[in-house]
């Protein structure tokens, strides 16, 4: 047998199937579908973790996602390593590497142990008290000795090897949770023809018939049928049945996330199966049959290894056949635990009590009990345990007083109640109601077309769910317009109703005590912690869940929150719904990065936008910078170059000979039909109108609050068509913007717009030398100076093909740049590269155009504007028509901040000594000698070397700049203060005589 | 995740191919140059933000391009009516414009603070 407590005859698991893996270094066997938890139960293996602020041993509690002690760290290889895995979840597979978290050195000698001892000083808040002072501690010594000692898991450290799928999918009903409800639910629905998704989160379908025995449907045995109807799901063509499959997210309009775990159970999985697929369905309906959650009871020294939920006890013997001890007794305010007893009394476990807070049990269950021959000590408490690694005894006292008994016990199992699982309810924004009666909170109020059927919705007896279920499955399925097949009919018996439950602490842990009765396990959070926050004055249940931690840890407070809010209601003298229930948030439970991220990693993180004449600009060892998703060529570096060596190249081969740049990523949007030009004049401040066709201008666009938005060349082909170009990176929002003005605003003129930016390969040709390089290879175009001046646009040929051939600078050189199709890009590139080389001019790349540019003055909006610049305050007065009766920001430039004295003005800065070069985003004062902090009267926007004018230039916005000029100002740096001079902002060529030469 | 009716696609997509465009029924003013500051301070600035009903812009971008107005309850994100721009605000029987100010804090939803 694998594993001592493995019991023959038990369990599902097939005895000659087994599967070896290490826990902390040691080796063990398991069976085929194991879980870690129930393999190392079988090895009487309890305690598997230290608990997150005390350290103190702790054991398996559950055999489900609520898990919130036995978490571990799984790893297949030395890449392929998962911290904080539930070992209740996790399936074992053969070669598993699986070890224990937060203990050091070992996991039964751990010295943070010492913190239980301390536990008077961690009570709860004690973060935000004790380490107050002296404040500069805090960084250097309290928090990263709280981090490495209070913990879970390490992240591995090398990338994730695992490849994630991603998959969207309708259907017209999705139920979550295969359990008898959940099963009945898709039966019905599928009769209809609808098309149903149920998904599971288990390995195998059921959810409680794994540990209840004692159901039948329709004869069989439970969890046979649970199999069967699975299958018979599987089949049809309408049904996807998904396993290992959790429901984690409910948003808006029905939309669920789920994530099935493909691989983690198998030893050698094939390397092209995804590890996780992540699936993004949109359910017409969703049917939630989410079952409920056992609760633990609430008690001194509830939490050492081998005390556990009953039901968890019973996973553990009925579907893994282990019997989590020898001698065993039960700790209950419920019926449901005594069938614990009752199934390990018959597998041969002494049951040494059933203690029931109760004075009334169910006589069910009691006559049942006393067939059985197990004592049961009804209206008695648990009130402390004694065992250091694991549970050895218990002391139980008659409720009200009395004298102590001690019990020797190996395990204790516990139960308190259920807990409806209303999270996904919750997340889809339906409101919960408090049901006194049960003292649950069940759905009340429903947000979405879902419905809950079965435990979730605290329907308790197993025909009534089965009825409850199938008639929503049908209801759910005809409301998506199907309606075929024959009504599903299902009969279940069980051996017993339950009735019972409490929440909060149990006798012996009440308010005049200061017992260790833990309500949230891995947070370590005791009873008296919730009263504690009470005291000092938190009444939230939202501010008490903040101060204590509770339900704040990886397991989402399953087993605590309702521990939790029912002794902060009995503090607080108030009723449990007016206290209330913290939010419920997604995920259900923890949910893999690699998952979320999935294939939006490496290549595909975020996609690289590349020019026509990439890969030459590549070959020719261009440095690119990224704009946005654009790859643009920076620098072209020669041998032996630093960046500045070939910027100063560039600057001065242009000014000189002439340059080859790369202008494609410039926004392009043609503007067509017979009112193109009565769109722009409200769309720029310029205008348009009087432009002739074969002319270009400089446009300026603003916000409707007067602000520059974006600018731009835009050139006239027809009367009825205009070549619009925008900045880099505003390509889409003016698009955007335009569109939405076209549509909503001015929707009675007719224009097309379209964007264009992909179309057109734009290469620009600047310097003394750019008509004698373009010349030979344009058709149909006179390129001379008096044919074709400054600001022009003609259609003809280049190379061969069609091109828009516009002359225009953004060097302050003659100039032109070239339009053709994408496709032509780089053949005509190479062609007019051809021709450069041979002349002496250069390739350049974005740093140069930027140096350029500044030598010239003109400004890139973006980085000399920030959407707090006027045209006016940019020095563009000119490119503001004052004709105009209408454009957008016309009202919005009247403001009377916009029009106010000493607003920040765009000018010109030369540094006194002509070497230094300023920081762009320097801040500028007046006085450099004023006291700190200074007044700050502006800031630098753009500064370089300028090769060609032998010293530094810069752009800055100042106070009042344009009544500056001539003024000394100075720039305050951490090691010295650099005095400036205000100047205009054109440092070359102030005539325009090279521009239009 | 929102599922939004496009009025001119006819058909119920992903929220992922829409943009949102803030309040619907806003119109620019004709004579725009020449409002007070005051009436530009009402077209241009003042939102109501209201929590429940709202009338709302959406884009279509990576649809078919086109605006649209929409009714939602801020609160649920039920949307009610979608509609062509340049429509007027649909009938809604039985849904009451949104009136609650807007502000929340701990002590307007769980009374005073003791």
């Amino acid at each position: 047998m694998s594993g001592a407590n493995r019991i023959a005859g038990q369990g599902r698991l097939t005895p000659a199937r087994t599967a070896r893996f290490s826990f902390d270094g040691k080796s063990y066997e398991a069976l085929e579908g194991d879980t870690v938890a129930s393999a190392l139960l079988a090895n009487g293996v309890h305690l598997v973790g230290r608990s997150f602020k005390y350290h103190r041993p702790r054991g398996i509690v559950s055999a489900g996602p609520e898990e919130p002690n036995a978490l571990i760290d799984v790893a297949r290889d030395a890449a392929r390593r998962q911290p904080n895995v539930r070992a209740t979840v996790q399936e074992v597979f053969d070669g598993m590497k699986a070890t224990s978290q937060n203990r050091w050195p070992s996991l039964s000698f751990d010295v943070g142990g010492f913190n239980n001892l301390l536990s008077p000083f961690f009570a709860a808040g004690f973060y935000y008290k004790t380490f107050m002072w002296p404040k500069a501690a805090w960084e250097k010594v309290y928090e990263p000795f709280i981090r490495r000692a209070a913990g879970l898991g390490t992240a591995p450290t090398e990338d994730d090897p695992d490849h994630y799928a991603n998959r969207y999918a309708t259907c017209d009903v999705l139920v979550v949770g295969a359990g008898v409800a959940g099963l009945s639910a898709a039966l019905a629905a599928a009769a209809t023809g609808a098309r149903v998704i149920l998904c599971d989160e288990q390995a195998e379908v059921g959810g409680a018939l794994h540990y209840d025995r004692s159901v039948t449907i329709d004869g069989k045995d439970g969890f046979a049928w649970a199999q069967a109807a699975a299958a018979r799901l599987a089949a049809m063509e309408n049904v996807t049945v998904l396993t290992r499959t959790t429901a984690f997210g409910y948003y808006n309009h029905n939309f669920v996330g789920l994530v099935e775990r493909v691989t983690d159970h198998i030893a050698r999985p094939d390397r092209k199966a995804p590890r996780e697929r992540l699936w993004q369905v949109r359910a017409k309906r969703v049917i939630l049959a989410t079952g409920a959650i056992e609760r633990h009871m609430v008690f001194g020294n509830n939490d050492r290894p081998g005390i556990m939920l009953a039901s968890a006890a019973r996973t553990y013997l009925n579907h893994f056949g282990v019997a989590v001890g020898r001698k065993v007794a039960i700790y209950t305010a419920n019926d449901s635990a005594y069938e614990a007893a009752f199934d390990l009394k018959r597998a041969g476990v002494q049951i040494a009590a059933i203690v029931d807070s109760r004075a009334k049990p169910g006589d069910a269950v009691l006559n049942e009990a006393r067939n059985h021959g197990i004592e049961v000590l009804t209206g008695h408490s648990v009130i402390d345990t004694k065992g250091h690694r694991r549970v050895s005894s218990i002391i139980v006292m008659r409720n009200g007083g009395g004298g102590k008994r001690t019990i020797t016990v190996d395990a204790l199992l516990t139960s308190a109640g259920w807990t409806p699982s209303v999270h996904l309810f919750s997340q889809s924004r339906g409101k919960v109601a408090y049901n006194a009666e049960t003292g649950q909170f069940l759905p009340g109020t429903y947000a979405q077309d879902c419905l809950s059927v079965g435990a979730c919705n605290g329907t308790g007896g197993l025909q009534a769910t089965i009825e409850e279920a199938l008639a929503a499955g049908e209801l759910m399925a005809r409301a998506t317009g199907n309606d075929g097949g024959e009504k599903v009919h299902l009969h279940g018996e069980n051996a017993f109703e339950w009735t019972g439950g409490m929440a909060g602490a149990a006798e012996g842990a009440g308010a005049d005590t200061n017992v260790k009765a833990f309500i949230d396990f891995q947070n370590d959070v005791c009873a008296k912690d919730i009263r504690l926050a009470v005291r000092e004055g938190m009444h939230s249940i939202e501010h008490i869940k903040r101060f204590t931690t509770n339900g704040m840890a990886t397991d989402q407070g399953k087993l605590s929150n309702l521990h939790g809010l029912a002794i902060a209601a009995e503090t607080l003298g108030r009723e449990i719904p007016k206290v209330g229930l913290t939010t419920f948030r997604a995920p259900y439970t923890p949910v893999t990065f690699g998952t979320i991220i999935n294939h939006s990693r490496g290549d595909l993180f975020d996609p690289a936008r590349k020019t026509p004449m990439h890969a030459w600009e590549a070959a020719h060892g261009a440095v690119f910078e990224d704009v946005g998703n654009w790859k643009r060529a920076w620098y072209y570096p020669r041998a032996g170059e630093t960046m500045h060596e070939a910027v100063d190249r560039e600057c001065r081969t242009v000014r000189e000979v002439a340059g080859v740049f790369d202008a494609s990523t410039l926004g392009k949007i043609e503007v067509v039909g017979p009112d193109a030009a009565a769109f722009l004049n409200l769309m720029y401040t310029n205008a348009w109108d009087t432009l002739k066709p074969g002319r270009c201008r400089y446009g300026i666009m603003l916000r409707e609050d007067g602000f520059v938005y974006d600018d731009g060349v835009v050139g006239r082909i027809a009367e009825d068509r205009f070549h619009v170009t925008t900045t880099t990176g505003g390509a889409p929002r003016v698009m955007n913007h335009m569109e939405d003005y076209l549509q909503t605003e001015f929707p009675h003129l007719k224009v097309w717009l379209t964007s264009t930016t992909e179309q057109w390969a734009v290469i620009a040709v600047q310097g003394p030398k750019a008509r004698e390089i373009i010349a030979p290879l344009v058709e149909g175009i006179d390129v001379s100076n008096e044919a074709f001046p400054h600001m022009s646009v003609r259609e003809g040929k280049i190379c061969g093909v069609p091109t828009r051939l516009f002359r225009m600078s953004f060097t302050g050189e003659a100039g032109f740049e070239v339009n053709v199709l994408a496709d032509y890009g780089q053949a005509v590139w190479e062609a007019i590269w051809a021709r450069a080389e041979v002349l002496g001019a250069c390739a350049y790349g974005t740093e140069t155009m930027h140096v350029l540019r500044a030598e010239k003055g003109y400004i890139i909006v973006g980085q000399d504007t920030d959407g707090t610049v006027t045209p006016y305050d940019a020095g563009l007065a000119w490119a503001v028509s004052k004709k105009k009766t209408d454009f957008v920001g016309i009202r919005g430039l009247k403001r009377p901040d916009l029009v106010k004295e000493g607003r920040k003005q765009l000018v010109g800065l030369k540094t006194k000594d002509p070497k230094v070069v300023l920081e762009e985003g320097a801040q500028i004062v007046a006085d450099p000698n004023q006291p700190v902090p200074m007044k700050m009267i502006g800031h630098v926007t753009s500064a370089y070397w300028s090769e060609n004018c032998g010293h530094s230039i810069a752009f800055a916005l100042v106070e009042g700049g344009q009544g500056r000029m001539g003024q000394t100002l100075y720039v305050p740096m951490p090691d010295r203060t650099i005095a400036v001079e205000v100047t205009d902002m054109v440092f070359i060529d102030k005539e325009g005589v090279r521009l239009n030469g | 995740m929102l599922l939004i009716h496009c009025p001119y696609c006819e058909e119920e997509r992903s929220e992922l191919e829409f943009r949102h465009g803030g309040d619907a029924h806003i119109a620019r003013p004709t004579n725009i140059a020449d409002i007070s500051d005051e009436e530009f301070e009402e077209f241009f600035f003042l939102r109501d933000n209201p929590k429940g009903l709202i009338f709302e812009r959406w884009r279509h971008v990576h649809g078919c391009g086109r605006f649209f107005n929409a009714a939602r309850d801020t609160v649920s994100d039920k949307f009610y009516a979608s509609y062509k721009a340049g429509e007027p605000k649909p009938d809604l029987p039985g849904i009451s414009p949104a009136t609650e100010k807007t502000v929340e804090t701990y002590e307007a939803t769980e009374g005073t603070a003791k």
